[in-house]
């Protein structure tokens, strides 16, 4: 698109320089947005690209770290680093937030006034937290009584609670799907009965896990494992609770009065403390942007491609879009390979590839220095045997070699996925092999096509 | 796969009495289906919910979550919660003759 086209707000930034070079924005400098970033800076001479990304602030916050915070296991300063220090050389960083994205004219508009204009838009602003839209949530009890573990001033506000808790009822309560790594409340609630017990005040303390789901987890084997868990460990499951209202304790001028969590159908679940899991969205720029994201401001793109439903110089990946997987750092660096390629067959004029599965991958810790490995995409469910092959780490399964795997993936965050790089050995496809099917579906797996 | 009979057809349910096809499925069965789901008489109301969650699926290859059509049916959450007291995205949805919405993951 010639750049003096635009408007003359548009003289005050840089415009592509000729008409050969393309310029990718590339909208969040979080997972996504970085190992985006950073692949393409590879796949591209600067003569040939420039790559902008554009992120409101400058922490990136590794975001698993958040789950141990609470338990004093981390702290943030050694789970936060500069968003700057991630990028490869030759990529600009512009620091200013997003007032919306014109899809019409490709141009993204900032809140400092000034415009970028694009060739290509990755969209890689993942998921925000909506405390606000339940009732009561962010009332007197909000990081009081009630907390959540997803952002870095709740983590800390929740270990400091945690530290003067001497016993009586916490639950840990998802208000509804989607959101980011579902299985992280449950990797709380295993470590919170770890940290009971540890603390020796664990028959003080009574643990409820309460989703929105019809079981712990979405999926039938790995649910059996999950709820098996929960059980095995004294954790009460509530099943089907639609939070509709969070009452917190001790207000309305009773001191000692218990907390409520209410459900839309006035079932209630007491409680001392709270550890919410808030409502999940897009990024708030994406509902001021007509044509760009759906109802929750997520971006509908096309499962396989990763290319947005509505505009073919679009693309997202990692938590922003509304692909039917989980929202995990694991999912963005899978989707990084089929993106860039994508992105740079697009540009050349090419059919793209629908080469994303789905592939998602994920430790859950189970306290006890164990964790279980669950690995899934579209079509399979979490199964048991063993990642990436038949000589691997075991699946569905607690060991202490998953626990340090999943300790030792935060090296690998900073220095192998966040700069693009791929493991040796595992694919951005899901491996079948290693899996072991249940006996229904091994029968029938050679004839099931996917949902898409 | 077990089969129920509505509106005097018979059609192919799922374990958990979703039809199988939603193709098969016709605006008569409907108040049948609701009457098993606790649900005695469908009320305009709950036509306007039944009729946006088999536009959703057919746009869409899913049917909405409660939240989603909260947003979006013009039928706040606990509105959906009194007409659909045993949870309005997967008991809407069964009346509609469409699968449960997925759960996400």
């Amino acid at each position: 698109m010639p750049a003096q086209d635009q408007c003359l707000c548009l003289l005050a930034v840089p415009q592509p320089q000729a008409d050969h070079v393309k310029r990718i924005v590339i909208l969040g400098g979080g997972t996504g947005g970085t190992l985006a970033a950073n692949r393409l800076r590879r796949a591209y001479d600067d003569e040939a690209a420039e790559i902008v990304v554009v992120d409101r602030d400058t922490d990136h916050v590794y975001q698993p770290g958040l789950l141990f915070v609470p338990f004093g296991l981390t702290d943030m300063r050694r789970i936060v680093r500069p968003r700057r220090q991630q990028f490869r050389h030759g990529i600009s960083f512009r620091q200013a937030g997003i007032d919306g994205v014109d899809v019409g004219t490709d141009l993204v508009h900032l809140d400092d006034g000034t415009a970028l204009s694009y060739d290509v838009l990755v969209v890689a602003t993942g998921a925000r937290l909506l405390p606000e839209e339940t009732d009561g949530l962010t009332g007197p009890g909000w990081l009081r009584d009630v907390f959540t573990f997803y952002t870095p001033d709740g983590a800390v506000a929740l270990h400091r609670a945690l530290e003067q808790f001497s016993g009586g009822r916490l639950v840990v309560n998802v208000i509804d799907m989607p959101i980011k790594c579902p299985v992280a409340p449950l990797e709380f609630s295993f470590l919170a009965d770890w940290y009971f017990r540890r603390r020796g005040i664990r028959d003080r303390v009574e643990l409820s896990y309460v989703t929105p789901l019809d079981g712990a987890f979405t999926k039938p084997v790995c649910n059996q494992e999950l709820s098996g868990l929960l059980a095995d460990k004294g954790i009460e499951l509530v099943t089907e609770f639609n939070t509709g209202t969070v009452d917190p304790p001790g207000d309305h001028g009773e001191a000692n009065r218990t907390g409520r969590l209410i459900s839309y159908d006035e079932r209630e679940v007491p409680f001392d403390l709270a550890v919410v899991v808030p409502l999940h969205g897009g990024a708030g720029f994406v509902g001021r942007s007509p044509g760009l994201g759906d109802e929750l401001g997520f971006i509908p793109v096309d499962p396989g491609t990763l290319q947005s439903r509505a505009q073919q110089n679009v693309f997202a990946l990692g938590d922003a879009t509304d692909v039917p997987t989980s929202k995990a750092g694991s999912v963005a660096h899978f989707e990084g390979d089929v993106l860039t390629g994508n992105v740079r067959r697009f540009l050349a004029g090419q059919p793209l590839t629908a080469a994303f599965d789905g592939h998602t991958n994920c430790f859950i810790e189970t306290g006890f220095g164990k964790a279980l490995l669950i690995d899934f995409n579209y079509d399979t469910e979490p199964l048991t045997g063993h990642y990436p092959a038949r000589l691997g780490l075991p699946l569905l399964k607690q060991s202490r070699l998953n626990h340090l795997g999943k300790l030792a993936f935060q090296q690998f965050y900073w220095h192998g996925l966040l700069p693009g790089y791929d493991v040796p050995g595992i694919s951005s496809a899901m491996p079948a092999r290693g899996k072991t099917r249940p006996r229904a579906q091994a029968a029938t797996a050679a004839g099931v096509g996917g949902h898409r | 796969m077990p089969t129920a009979t509505y509106a005097g057809h018979s059609v192919a349910v799922n374990d958990e009495g979703f039809l199988a096809d939603p193709g098969q499925w016709t605006e008569d069965m409907a108040p049948q289906i609701a009457k098993a789901e606790g649900i005695d008489e469908l009320t305009p109301q709950h036509w306007q919910v039944i009729r946006f969650m088999r536009a959703e699926y057919q746009a869409k290859g899913t049917g909405p979550s409660v939240r989603v059509l909260g947003k979006t049916s013009g039928v706040t959450i606990k509105e959906l919660y009194q007409l659909f007291p045993r949870g309005p995205a997967k008991t809407a949805a069964k009346i509609a003759g469409i699968p449960k919405p997925r759960g996400c993951i």
